[in-house]
């Protein structure tokens, strides 16, 4: 899977089956302690293995250290380097995991300027178990391919 | 009081909230986290987002006080307290941020320290909601009861 601004809308719409996977690993990158623990209670209840950190660079940080991660889920609005700055740089690193944009819902630029720095997808937060279990099975997909 | 009256009230009371918007659906996802292995999810959230918004909320009148107000630096405030109660479900709370930061957008002074009060008001009303909501699951439990299941079909 690219990991280069592919359009929320492309995704396939997969309802009502539940996805539990027990190999995939998932990076939170938010400054916000409350989202930090919903996202990864979220992640884990569909059994992937979650680590958190607090803004981008812990994140950029975390893949030089040789860190790797099947999914990100990177909020935008962070201290230090934000969500646009740390996607910049792991795609610029080489990073093809799927990186899932979280934004409040704002102005309409906010979305197609985070999509442009390398997401793969972006979504209004906190990130919905319906589109988690998409999520889930577009990787799936992408690592059945591989 | 014996459990099942407990647990009728709690009932009634949690859907009051929702009700009068003070929850929207977001609260009822993160019950639905809560399990065995997560037994005080709801509790650690709610704690969480309390006191991210106290200090939001020091932070904001902080900045608001100040002889060149830094709009900017007010925006991100709310921003940030509009991102968590939105987590969580507090959609009264959610809505007094956008108002709050449409008036941070046109640099209005006075706007923005009624929006000031108007969050903090709705805040202050939620946890108080929030916090009795706790207390009642916790009567419930010491009593021996689960905590029912409300769901949204009123």
């Amino acid at each position: 899977m690219s990991g280069n601004g592919a359009s929320s809308s492309s995704l396939n719409m997969i309802s009502g089956e539940d996805v539990v996977n027990n190999n995939l690993t998932a990076l939170v990158v938010d400054d916000s302690p409350l989202l930090r623990l919903l996202h990864d209670i979220h992640l884990k209840k569909y059994g992937l293995k979650v680590q958190v950190a607090e803004n981008g660079k812990v994140a950029v940080d975390l893949f030089h250290l040789g860190a790797s991660f099947d999914l990100v889920l990177m909020d935008k609005e962070m201290p230090v380097m934000n969500g646009v700055e740390a996607t910049k740089e792991l795609r610029a690193m080489g990073v093809t995991s799927m990186i899932v944009g979280v934004t409040s819902k704002d102005g309409p630029g906010e979305q197609q300027a985070f999509m442009e720095a390398g997401l793969d997808y972006c979504f209004e937060k906190p990130l919905t178990p319906e589109i988690i279990s998409i999520l889930l099975e577009e990787l799936n997909k992408h690592n059945k391919k591989d | 009081m014996e459990v099942g009256q407990m647990q009728r009230r709690l009932v009634d009371y949690t859907k009051s909230l929702f009700m009068e918007g003070f929850l929207d659906a977001q609260f009822l996802q993160l019950q639905q986290l809560q399990d065995e292995s997560n037994p005080d999810f709801v509790v650690e959230v709610v704690s969480l987002f309390f006191d991210d918004s106290e200090k939001l909320l020091n932070d904001l009148t902080m900045a608001l006080d100040q002889p060149n107000v830094d709009f900017k630096k007010v925006d991100a405030h709310v921003h940030q307290l509009k991102g968590s109660s939105s987590s969580i479900g507090a959609q009264r709370v959610k809505n007094a941020c956008i108002a709050f930061r449409s008036f941070c957008e046109e640099q209005n002074i006075d706007a923005t320290l009624r929006c000031l009060q108007q969050v903090k008001q709705e805040y202050y009303l939620v946890k108080n909601k929030l916090e009795t909501m706790l207390r009642l699951e916790q009567q419930i439990v010491a009593a021996g009861g689960s905590i029912p299941m409300i769901e949204l079909g009123f």
